[in-house]
């Protein structure tokens, strides 16, 4: 599927802001992802596999707030980052 | 020699700070860019970045380098002093986590950790790392062995100058780690930090390192297991005035001359510790009253064991923790805290300065140059032991630290 990323992952993907991951959930697809651009997984979710606060992920404009949800059928995962602070 | 992790110079972020030394039009001192860089070298991270200064052989001109990494927050960056050139910063990356970068030709080149420090997947606590805090070389023996302190409290090491990095066990998860540290976090707005990570330069195995909150700890053993060592430290914000532990060490500082020697600024003073000796003197006590002996760093002579540095900051009232009375000063003690004199030549004469743990440093020349930074963003400079001051830039963002650095290579 495509995976749409806002423009803080991207320097783990030569910039490109669409890049392809594959898996039957949003877990499999994060973990698919580094395998093809290693370290941007870290950026996602943290080593007890949360995802960090402020980051939040979407499956075909669904927020998805549990990496274990099937994403099967979904053509899009999209990663964005909410700012805060100055 | 690169990494496993991502190279992070192929984008906007391509970095050469030997390169790169420019006076920026806004730079305050002298009007001619500054073409010897043979003098001490600055690491500059601030909560937007990283900047280099080099001072030429006299230290009276400067010239930077930077952004680094822009927008990304550098609580340290540290110059390896056993090879002068591998260069570790420790970042935390806006809402995206904490990481290193690293770069082994001086900052031509940037590589990302393959494996940034982090707690143990599964760990019983559920910690997570949000900062990498405090940066460590290891012993002399050890090259490419570094520590790095957190937020939460943890403790991370790596053995391969810094591409993968292994959490600490002994520390992480001593049966203590609960009642010692700061967990669930309690801390400063930035969070409970482990900092001060030190290496005795006669024994790899022998390590101390700080708690703000929590104390002063000591290993004797590698890491693999800690003890308490804050006898006779105050702890004003506990209902017991000399506990075992839970006080609140700012910065700890072994003199590399005299390895048995210790002194370390707390929230509640400043203190001296010789070896095997367990119990700290407040030798803050001889500061003059009105000044008091609040603040953040202490940084010492590379050579004489008896002279230290401070930067007093308000304790008063509800700890503004700014230039006692709108006056700043550094002040040095050059009889191990026995006196203290006031250092304030070429600083305003009014303002309301705030300097952090890791902003102040001294580099090895003779005489020693002393140097700070602040929340401000200005970089102070003594050429002269604090004797006179001078500013070198203003206007970075927030200073967290400020390292001295002599690089092999000044190409």
């Amino acid at each position: 599927m495509n995976v749409r990323l806002a423009s803080p992952f991207r320097s783990y993907t030569g910039g490109e802001a669409n890049v392809t991951a594959e898996g039957t959930t949003a877990d499999d697809v994060l973990r698919d992802l580094d395998r093809r651009y290693p370290g941007i997984r870290f950026r996602i979710v943290d080593e007890q596999g949360r995802l960090r606060q402020h980051v939040n992920v979407w499956a075909d404009g669904e927020r998805v707030r549990d990496l274990s949800v099937s994403v099967v059928g979904a053509a899009e995962l999209t990663v964005m980052q909410a700012l805060s602070g100055g | 020699m690169p990494g496993r992790g991502r190279a992070v110079s192929d984008t906007e972020s391509a970095i050469d700070p030997t390169a790169m030394y420019r006076r920026p039009a806004w730079e305050p001192s002298g009007a001619e860019p500054a073409v010897d860089r043979s003098g001490p070298v600055l690491l500059v991270g601030t909560r937007k970045g990283l900047w280099v200064l080099a001072a030429d052989t006299d230290r009276r001109r400067w010239s930077m380098a930077g952004p680094m990494f822009l927008g990304h927050i550098v609580n340290h960056a540290v110059l390896d002093p056993r090879d002068r050139s591998t260069l570790l910063v420790a970042a935390s990356t806006g809402h995206l986590g904490p990481t290193i970068f690293r770069s082994t030709d001086l900052g031509a080149t940037w590589w990302e950790a393959a494996e940034p420090p982090a707690f143990a997947e599964g760990d019983p606590l559920g910690r997570s790392l949000r900062s990498t805090f405090w940066l460590t070389p290891g012993h002399a023996d050890e090259p490419g062995a570094w520590y790095v302190g957190g937020s939460p409290q943890g403790l991370f090491r790596t053995e391969d100058g810094g591409d993968t990095w292994a959490p600490v066990s002994g520390w992480n998860d001593h049966p203590n780690f609960v009642e010692w540290a700061e967990w669930p976090e309690q801390g400063t707005p930035d969070g409970s930090m482990l900092h001060s990570v030190i290496v005795d330069p006669r024994d790899a195995r022998h390590l101390y390192l700080g708690l703000s909150g929590g104390g002063i700890f000591e290993s004797t053993d590698g890491g693999a297991d800690w003890a308490p060592l804050n006898l006779g430290v105050e702890a004003e914000f506990l209902p017991d005035p000399d506990p075992a532990y839970g006080q609140d060490p700012h910065c700890v500082r072994l003199h590399p001359a005299m390895p048995d020697r210790l002194y370390h600024q707390n929230h509640c003073g400043i203190y001296r510790l010789d070896r095997p000796g367990t119990r700290w003197t407040r030798i803050g006590d001889n500061m003059p009253r009105e000044v008091g002996d609040i603040g953040f760093p202490i940084e010492l002579h590379p050579r004489d064991p008896d002279t230290a540095w401070v930067f007093p900051m308000d304790g008063t009232d509800v700890w503004p923790r700014t230039s006692p009375d709108g006056r700043p000063a550094a002040y040095v003690t050059r009889d191990g805290g026995a006196s203290w004199q006031r250092q304030d030549s070429g600083l305003p004469a009014r303002g309301w300065l705030t300097v952090k743990r890791q902003a102040m440093c001294t580099d090895d020349a003779d005489p020693v140059g002393v140097y700070f930074g602040t929340t401000g963003g200005e970089v102070w400079a003594s050429a002269d032991e604090g004797g006179h001051w001078e500013l070198v830039v203003s206007h970075l963002p927030e200073i967290y630290s400020v390292e001295h650095a002599d690089p092999a290579d000044r190409s």
